[in-house]
Formats: structure tokens, C-alpha cells, sequence
């Protein structure tokens, strides 16, 4: 049924039969997304990913003692090239996180309804990846046990950190983000989390979603205030959304390296980063999809919205690509110009032509309609796009750093064990974190889903 | 102080939507004032019926985003103009346009911390323990029932008149709650 539906036109009534399959009630809605928390059994595949995703978290853990045991220098980092996987790992997941504020918060400030399916699950996304970036700048810094230096305190050093340097506006955007991104989650989750308090049978579930769910009974003036600060958060996490991604390319912007110091960065940056969320989102959410067969929530009808957004970022993307080539020309620098040479035809050509067929390419075959409907389709490009924008941040922070202005100090980097270790450990505990969220909380706003249904309008006759 | 009243109220359950938001405008006309209505998603008509309409939590948030950007200005200009003045390139000790970043991140954390901490505080919450949870059948409050709630300290309220109020907006049931 959602497979025929034709999701072309934008009034409310096809909207809604197009979001949400027909003949659901409110208590079939509430029914079947809290049944995969509390009463269906837990499927096998939840078992092997969770079993498979745990032993990576171990690795990830052997891969962070042995580092702050011994030293970066396990790492392939070395002068010129102090900034390997860490940086492109940081921006990477940095980059998956901002799907999840765009489709919480920009869809909701744009009166996207079929957001609301989704929505829940990306924020977890959102927070989870913000969890695996924050893991790097830390590992990285060479004495982590230093971290708390980078905050602001009156200390006997009589020191303070230089307000002056993006990295340090970083620590400020990445923890402020992480902070609102969980406030606007856990907001969100209180309904549904009484909701689970009053289905729970047992006493355990009982008194763990009640307390967190604070008491909630649903009051209309609760109600009234929930929606007034729910909607100014969606309007505080828009401005900080792009705001996170600007100073993550001011990292890079701010410094006089060559091909970093570049006036593009900034939205070049924020649209990469929503390209790879949804990305993400597309990569997860159509396995999660088939599994628990939610095919009446996320119909096609959203797969499709978001392989436009994917096609339409993805196009904001090669624009950048081609800006920076032109610019490097255009400028007449020497060192711009023989580092676009160097990116495309030099020892890390091969990533720079994934990247662009990965990020450029693929994503031109969304513009066919039978392929943007073909799930199949749709997944692979979307697992490319994942793959070409982690192949972007590896070119953009290694082939600038590895080319600088002093031919001298030119060097490669080459990642070492450790280095793919701590990647491949952070998609772990990415992984392992969403498969808990899946089990014990409701991956789709179950309160958010009973307003799609057409019983939820009042009729208005005036008072 | 008032004694009291033997019962917490009486709680009306409604199928639908519908029927909650007439039942709550019929109420609030008669003249009943403290009372409530429960729903499982968010009814915007119903708060006008209960006739609750604004609330402060807009003007809070703009006083928490202010508080944050003047912290995040306050706190580095203290640092970098009184405490440890030190001269990068010639760049002024308060060289605000750098400080920009960081006052509007926590403008934006100071209002988003306001929004949530005072939404909850306006709403009473956390509150483990309310008298419509005594009601065995409120538990489908978070599912698919609608629940209207007329207080006994209503100076209206009267045990028996108020449920034959109740029964006459055609519910499916009423209930007294206990304390």
C-alpha cells in the first residue's frame, strides 16, 4: 500500500497517506513501535550485531589504552603530517551528526511532517556520532589526561586557553552541540518514555521509564509548554548546526596551509556534513527498515525525500570541489596550483578519484526516478557517499600537510595499525551504541506518530 | 486553611479527540476553573479550552541566551583584557570580533539549558507521584484515551452535581481519584 502511493504532491491529505500506511489507530501506532522495546523477541540479527559491535568497542579500548600507555607515536603521525586519521575521523563523524539536527530541527521549523518517522532515530545517530568525534581531538592531543586545559578555569598556572584560536571555539561548538543535540532528544523522549512506563508489565521497566520519565500524564498545559520549548529548540539547533560545521572548517580555514586557507571552507563544510548524515541515515535506516518491518512508518515516500536531499547536497558538494580547482588556477599561486595538481595526480591521486566518484558521481544516479525508488540502489550509493566523505577529509587533511611550502619537510603519512584500529573501534561503538538505543528505547516518536492520524484534528467550530 | 476535600476529583475518559475538547469547553463554561485534561499527543485547541493561554517560557529563554553570550563575552574579556593580557600580532586586548564563536555558543546553550529546565519547572515535573495515577484506567492516557479532570477544590465542585455534570458530556466512564 505505502509502495503505490504517489508521493508527488505536496497538499496535506496526500502527505499524509503517503507518510503513514492506512488503517492505523492510535493504538496500533503506540502498539507496534513499543512492542520492539517491550514484547516481540528480540531477533537473532540484533544478537550477532550486538555481539560483533561489542568486540569492536574492546578493540577501540585497546587501541585508547595502548595509546595513552605509549603515545601518539603508534600512530603513522609525524611532522609534517601531525594530523592523520584523528582530524579525518573527528570531521567525519562530526559530519554524520548534523542529519539528525537538520531533520529534527529544520524539517520540523519547515513543516516537514514526514520527518517524524525518522526523526528520533537520527537525533540517536546525531548523539552517537557526536560521542565517537569528541573521542578524537582528546586521543589526539598527546597527554590526554590534560584535557580539562582546554576549558576556561582559574588555575595556579595563571593560564588561560587563546580565544583567539578556532580549536579552541571548537571545544565550545562540539561540547554545546553535543549538549543540545542530547537536551532536544531527551525532550522528546518523555512522552513516549511514560507511555512505556504505563505498558511495562514489569517492575523493573516500570520504575526505570518512570523515573525517567518524570511523571508525566500527558496534561494539556504539560502539552502547551512541551510544544513552546520543543519548537525554540529546533529554532536555538538550527543556527548552532551551522554554526558547529563553520568553526570545524575554521580548523582548517584559519591556517595559511595551502588549500586549507580558503574563503569556501565554511559552506562547502556545513553541506558536506549534512551529505554524509544523510548518507548515514539512508545506510541505516533501510536495514532497520526491513528488519523490524516498519515499512508503514518509513514508507518510500521518505527514502525518496532523502535521496533528493542527498542528490541536492551532493551537488553543493561538487560545486565546492570545483571552486577549489578553480580557484587554486584562478589564484596564480604557485603552492595553491601545484597542490591541485598534487591531489589529483600525486601519491594520493587514488583517494582523491574515489572521492569524486564516490561524492560526484554516484549520487547522479538519484536523478533517475526507477533508481531513487530502488532500495538496493539507493543503499549502495548511499554507502558510497559514506565511504567518498571519509576519502574527502583523509585528502583534504593529508595531501595539503604532506605538500607544505618547504620542500624539505615534504613527507607521507602512512596509517598504521592503530590507526585503522581506533577508526574501526569508534564504527563499533557507533554501532553498538545504536543497537542498545534500538532495544530499549523507541526508535520512532510514537507521540509525534499518533498526530500524523487523521482522528488527531480537532475539528473547529470556535468556542 | 481549607480542609481537605475528601477526594483528589472526578476524571471523565473520552474516546476520541474530539469529544475531550467540547466536554473541556462545556466545563470551563459552566464556570469550572481547576481542572485538567489528558491526552496522548499534544491538542492545541484543548489549553484554550482549559483557558491556559500563554506562558513565560519564550521570555525566559531570551533572558537565558542573553545571560550565556554576556558569560561567554564576560569570561573572555576578563581573561584576556584583565587577568593575563597578552599581545597576539599587535590584535587588540578585547579583539571581540574573535570572541564571536564562542558568546554564540553559549547564548545558544544558555537558552537551550532555560528552554528544557524550564519547561519542566513550570510544569511541576519531575513529580513521581500525582493523584490521576490512582486511576488504574489513566494509564491509557499515554495510549489512546482522553481524560478530562474536575478538581474538588473547585469552589463549584460538588461530589454528586459535578458527576451528573460529568455523565451528561457522554463519557465512557467517571471516576473518582483518590488523593
Amino acid at each position: 500500500m505505502a509502495d503505490q502511493s504517489s508521493p508527488t504532491m505536496p497538499t496535506d491529505t496526500k502527505d499524509a497517506g503517503a507518510i503513514i500506511s492506512p488503517g492505523h489507530t492510535f493504538g496500533t501506532v503506540t502498539d507496534k513501535i513499543s512492542a520492539i522495546v517491550q514484547t516481540r523477541r528480540t531477533p537473532r540479527g540484533w544478537w550477532i550485531g550486538f555481539a560483533v559491535t561489542f568486540a569492536l568497542v574492546i578493540l577501540l579500548h585497546f587501541a585508547i589504552a595502548y595509546l595513552i600507555f605509549t603515545g601518539v607515536g603508534i600512530w603513522g603521525i609525524n611532522v609534517p603530517v601531525a594530523w592523520g586519521f584523528a582530524i579525518v575521523n573527528f570531521v567525519w563523524w562530526i559530519g554524520i551528526g548534523h542529519a539528525g539536527t537538520l531533520i529534527s530541527a529544520i524539517l520540523l521549523l519547515l513543516h516537514q511532517k514526514w520527518r517524524t518517522s525518522i526523526n528520533r532515530f537520527a537525533e540517536a545517530m546525531t548523539l552517537f556520532a557526536v560521542a565517537c568525534a569528541g573521542i578524537f581531538p582528546l586521543i589526539h592531543m598527546g597527554r590526554p589526561w590534560y584535557f580539562f586545559w582546554l576549558l576556561p578555569y582559574p588555575n595556579t598556572m595563571d593560564m588561560w586557553p587563546q580565544w583567539r584560536s578556532p580549536l579552541v571555539w571548537d571545544v565550545f561548538a562540539v561540547s554545546t552541540y553535543f549538549t543540545v543535540s542530547l537536551l532536544f532528544w531527551y525532550i522528546g523522549l518523555i512522552p513516549d518514555l511514560a507511555t512505556l512506563r504505563d505498558r511495562s508489565t514489569r517492575f523493573t521497566g516500570r520504575v526505570i521509564y518512570g523515573i525517567l520519565a518524570m511523571g508525566w500524564r500527558g496534561s494539556a498545559r504539560h502539552w502547551h509548554r512541551y510544544e513552546t520549548a520543543y519548537l525554540l529548540l529546533a529554532g536555538l539547533a538550527t543556527p548552532l548546526v551551522v554554526s558547529v560545521h563553520t568553526v570545524v572548517s575554521f580548523d582548517f580555514a584559519v591556517a595559511i596551509v595551502p588549500g586549507w586557507h580558503s574563503t569556501i571552507f565554511p559552506p562547502y563544510f556545513v553541506a558536506g556534513a549534512l551529505f554524509a548524515g544523510f548518507a548515514m541515515v539512508l545506510t541505516l535506516a533501510i536495514p532497520i527498515r526491513a528488519v523490524y518491518r516498519l515499512q508503514d512508518f518509513i514508507t518510500k515516500r521518505h527514502l525518496e525525500n532523502m535521496a533528493k536531499i542527498l542528490l541536492a547536497t551532493g551537488l553543493i558538494v561538487t560545486y565546492g570541489y570545483v571552486m577549489e580547482a578553480f580557484m587554486s588556477w584562478y589564484s596564480g599561486n604557485g603552492f595553491e596550483q601545484y597542490l591541485t595538481i598534487n591531489r589529483m595526480f600525486g601519491d594520493y591521486a587514488p583517494w582523491y578519484w574515489l572521492l569524486i566518484a564516490c561524492n560526484c558521481l554516484a549520487p547522479q544516479l538519484l536523478w533517475i526516478k526507477s533508481l531513487r525508488q530502488n532500495i538496493m540502489v539507493l543503499f549502495l550509493v548511499a554507502f558510497a557517499v559514506n565511504i567518498g566523505m571519509w576519502a574527502e577529509r583523509f585528502v583534504i587533511v593529508v595531501t595539503s600537510l604532506s605538500r607544505d611550502y618547504l620542500v624539505s619537510s615534504w613527507a607521507n603519512y602512512y596509517p598504521t595499525f592503530w590507526d585503522w584500529a581506533t577508526y574501526v573501534g569508534t564504527i563499533g561503538l557507533f554501532l553498538w551504541l545504536l543497537f542498545l538505543f534500538i532495544r530499549f528505547l523507541p526508535m520512532i516518536s510514537i507521540f509525534e506518530m499518533r498526530t500524523l492520524l487523521p482522528e488527531s484534528k480537532v475539528k473547529e467550530e470556535g468556542p | 486553611m481549607k480542609p481537605r476535600p475528601p477526594i483528589y476529583g472526578l476524571l471523565a475518559e473520552f474516546d476520541d479527540a474530539n469529544a475531550l475538547v467540547e466536554a473541556t469547553r462545556s466545563a470551563h463554561e459552566t464556570g469550572y476553573r481547576r481542572m485538567d485534561a489528558y491526552s496522548p499527543f499534544p491538542i492545541e485547541e484543548l489549553a484554550d479550552g482549559l483557558g491556559f493561554r500563554k506562558t513565560r517560557l519564550p521570555l525566559l529563554v531570551l533572558i537565558g541566551g542573553i545571560l550565556g553570550g554576556l558569560t561567554g563575552w564576560g569570561m573572555q574579556y576578563y581573561s584576556a583584557v584583565i587577568s593575563y593580557p597578552l599581545n597576539v600580532g599587535g590584535r587588540p586586548f578585547n579583539s571581540w570580533p574573535a570572541f564571536v564563536p564562542i558568546i554564540f555558543e553559549l547564548a545558544v546553550l544558555g537558552a537551550a539549558l532555560v528552554a528544557v529546565l524550564g519547561m519542566l519547572a513550570l510544569n511541576g515535573l519531575p513529580m513521581p507521584y500525582h493523584p490521576v495515577f490512582n486511576v488504574a484506567r489513566f494509564a491509557q492516557a499515554t495510549r489512546d484515551r482522553f481524560f478530562l479532570c474536575l478538581e474538588a477544590t473547585d469552589p463549584l465542585f460538588d461530589r454528586e452535581r459535578t458527576k451528573d455534570f460529568l455523565r451528561s458530556l457522554q463519557p465512557r466512564e467517571v471516576t473518582e481519584v483518590e488523593h
